[in-house]
């Protein structure tokens, strides 16, 4: 098994990768560090979504609901009683892990595109109960967080580098360990998965408790760098769209072609802003230029290339 | 025979799909050691006891029992973990994982907190696979593989788990005579081993030399039981293949005016696709007004030969309509010309009713034509009249054949290609396109061009037949010396 990860290529360039990462606050500004801050928690939201699309073979049209309800529930108790950080952002996961259960459990049940069509609609009815209950949740203006983890850029870009990092070794590990082989089967062939003695939707929950699990610790650990809440960064629709671009933008079932995806979404949407509204629309062709022209995304773009060399 | 010998038990099994019974009363059990062939053609049910056994089907009543335990609606992955495993006849393996890695599947516990690869599970995987004869494809992805090695791929996943019932299904299908030996000794060594063994096929054929015990069924029943010998002279079975006494109208050959230049002519005739030849030096004629049938089982080679003709696949070879050469004209202007495909796969335009399905197919006609020729369609099938505003994506299946049937017609062929035309139907509508077919050969001068599985259908409809195996033209006659010359080969 060690043996195994140190012949990987894979792992050795995702290593001097996140080195090399490691060292920027050393020679770039802050609001490049910031912008790379989000990027990276952007990065969990897609590896942790490419899990269910790439393995589980389930399209999850809300990760947002996983991601709100993880950032909304640590804001809020924050915003409330003011426990330790921590506190707040165990109950941001715990928030995501019961509501993807709860969400799962009866769409497991349907097949085909009806899961995805539940958990588009689970994001819808979050979004308007943040409208409704603004009184709890900031509404429509947003949630005010009192606390943050850190003020100081540098730290917490390095908060975020590591913890991509580290979710990003746990979900790729688990993608190719003998349980992550399991859920590939169930994906792609859930008949000869059960023949063979597997219970499928036991396997799909557990990967939808896992995607829940780092995107609501992701969405929380987010609201206490931003230190505010709103629907539009947290919970409404495009930002899950943002998210699953990402995935399959850096190539499906790669889980670190997810971070990478997401990473280069967000800085060339920041990179292109002073085009105003053009800027979104030439990331978006760029996107799906990568997806028509390569199927397997950034990744598999470059190890295609490794490949024919 | 002891009790504890028998590994599966299947008593009173009925599966209802709605309104439909798909197994009526179905009884059999399968001893360790002994391989029990299950038999049918198409639409028999014999899939669906399969599914039923495995726990994808719910069955509607009886009892499956599992080295004793009844399982009937058990969900699939406790039937496999009490023991029975299945061969798979398509399967969709992990492309990105190697041959060991995808073996190594099948021994992985159903567990979630299995992290770390367990060094003993691989080495047993090995070994399975070293007994399979994959032992030099190991670190190969099954992308890469001929289709005879992933096949042994799914008997290595199938006997990771040690079952005592194995199902095996279409074990044959797409495999060379070599490599089917090869496959018979597998499936033998499963029984050897002490495994109960099931092997579904459409004819008692094709698992002859491999079965101990036969079991066939019909339209969801049991219609003979027993040894090959006793199932192959039983006279249900050979009345179901083969059709009961033959009250054949074949035309001879002698009786059509263009014996010189056929208004069809097919002459060595190759078509590979990639490395894998589907037709070899393939000769055929047909006549103006003539109706042939070409017989032959899943995979040899009909469709191919159709599309050919239909300037839908390329080829090596002649191909002459009334003695000009049909090369270099596209599909659409040789169906234009009146040679006009009814594709297997019907190709309806599900979302459009009825008439508008017909209208496209006469598009190119007089409107007093084409109204004419509706009026004459409708006439020939009268459930299509009844039909007409509907969407043919609400249609029944025979429903469905029996418009792209129409639809062909629409175009005024001369010459009509009907590519299993009753794949899937119940005998009923079997009776009505039969009658349509009786009904265009009596009436009106066109040719036809049948290529079909089952032999009870191909038989009355044709002037003259052509067996096609494995990609080759083996027998050409009348129909009424099919049974007596190679019926054998089609029980």
């Amino acid at each position: 098994m060690l043996n195994r990860i140190l012949r990987s290529p894979t792992v050795w360039i995702s290593l001097i990768v996140v080195l090399a990462a490691s060292t920027l606050p050393l020679y770039v500004s802050g609001y490049i560090l910031g912008l790379l801050t989000i990027a990276y928690f952007f990065g969990v939201f897609s590896m942790a979504w490419d899990l269910l699309f790439g393995f589980a073979n389930e399209v999850n049209f809300g990760p947002t609901f996983l991601i709100g309800l993880g950032a909304y529930t640590a804001g809020i108790l924050d915003n409330l009683y003011q426990p330790p950080i921590f506190v707040c952002v165990a109950a941001g996961v715990f928030a995501a892990v019961t509501g993807g259960v709860v969400l799962a459990l009866p769409a497991l049940r349907v097949r085909g595109p009806y899961f995805g069509l539940t958990t588009l609609v689970a994001v819808l009815m979050l979004q308007n109960f943040v409208v409704v209950a603004a009184g709890l949740t900031g509404g429509e203006i947003g949630l005010t967080v009192p606390d943050v983890i850190s003020i100081d850029d540098k730290v917490n870009y390095w908060i975020s580098l590591g913890f991509m990092s580290v979710s990003g070794a746990i979900l790729y590990g688990l993608s190719r360990s003998p349980v992550g082989l399991i859920l590939q089967a169930s994906g792609q062939d859930p008949v000869q998965a059960g023949a063979l003695g597997f219970n499928v939707t036991k396997h799909k929950l557990a990967a939808f408790v896992v995607s829940a699990f780092f995107s609501g610790l992701a969405g929380a650990l987010m609201v206490f760098y931003l230190g505010a809440a709103s629907v539009g960064t947290f919970v409404d629709v495009t930002v899950g769209v943002q998210v699953i671009v990402g995935a399959v933008l850096g190539g499906r079932r790669t889980i670190l072609g997810a971070a990478l995806g997401a990473t280069f979404l967000i800085v060339m949407g920041e990179s292109l802003r002073p085009l105003g509204d053009l800027a979104t629309f030439i990331v978006s062709a760029i996107a799906l230029v990568v997806v028509l022209v390569f199927p397997g995304g950034l990744l598999g773009m470059v190890k295609g290339a490794r490949e024919a060399a | 025979m002891s009790a504890a010998d028998v590994h599966l038990e299947v008593e009173g099994l009925y599966k209802r799909f709605g309104g439909l019974t798909a197994v009526k009363d179905v009884s059999f059990s399968i001893r360790g050691g002994e391989i029990l062939g299950l038999i049918g053609p198409n639409g028999s049910g014999k899939s669906t006891v399969m599914k039923s056994i495995l726990g994808v089907e719910r069955p509607t009543a009886g009892s499956v029992r599992v080295n004793g335990v009844e399982v009937a609606g058990w969900p699939p992955h406790r039937i496999a973990r009490l023991g029975v495993g299945m061969v798979f006849q398509h399967s969709r393996p992990l492309h990105r994982q190697t041959v060991l890695e995808n073996i190594v599947l099948g021994l992985l516990p159903d567990r979630l907190l299995d992290f770390f690869p367990d060094a003993a599970v691989e080495t047993r995987a090995r070994a399975i696979a070293e007994r399979v004869g994959l032992g030099a494809a190991l670190d190969r992805r099954p992308s890469t593989l001929p289709f005879a090695d992933l096949r042994r791929m799914e008997i290595a996943k199938a006997i990771a788990r040690n079952p005592k019932v194995v199902l095996v299904d279409e074990p044959f299908a797409g495999l060379t005579a070599r490599e089917t030996a090869a496959f018979a000794r597998l499936i033998v060594e499963m029984r050897d081993d002490g495994r109960a063994v099931l092997v579904v096929d459409h004819n008692v054929k094709s698992v002859s030399a491999l079965v101990d015990r036969i079991y066939a069924m019909y339209v969801g029943e049991r219609i003979a039981e027993g040894s090959v010998q006793e199932v192959m002279q039983n006279e249900t079975v050979r009345r179901v293949y083969l059709g009961g006494a033959l009250e054949t109208a074949a035309r001879p050959e002698s009786a059509f005016r263009d014996l010189q230049t056929p208004f069809l002519e097919v002459r060595d005739l190759n078509v590979f696709y990639g490395k894998a030849q589907a037709l070899e030096n393939v000769s055929i004629h047909v006549h103006q007004g003539e109706f042939v049938s070409i017989v032959g089982l899943n995979g040899a080679g009909k469709t191919t030969l159709f599309n050919a003709i239909s300037g839908l696949a390329p080829y090596s070879g002649e191909i002459r309509r009334q003695g000009r050469s049909l090369r270099g004209k596209s599909a659409a202007s040789i169906a234009r010309e009146g040679i006009v495909q009814s594709p297997e796969g019907r190709e309806l335009f599900t979302e459009m009713t009825v008439r508008e399905n017909l209208e496209m197919g006469g598009g190119r006609q007089e409107e007093k034509d084409r109204r004419e020729r509706l009026g004459w369609l409708f006439d020939l099938f009268p459930i299509l009249k009844a039909r007409a505003n509907q969407t043919a994506g609400t249609l029944s299946g025979g429903e469905q054949q029996m418009l792209t049937i129409a639809r062909a017609l629409m175009m005024n062929p001369d010459l009509l290609i009907l590519d299993e035309p009753t794949l899937g139907l119940a005998p009923v509508i079997l009776e009505q396109i039969s009658k349509a077919l009786e009904r265009l050969r009596r009436t009106t001068p066109i040719t036809v061009l049948l290529g079909e599985q089952n032999v009870t259908f191909a038989l009355p409809h044709a002037d003259r037949v052509y067996v096609l195996e494995h990609a080759r033209i083996v027998w050409e006659g009348a129909p009424s010396r099919f049974a007596s010359d190679i019926g054998e080969r089609y029980l």
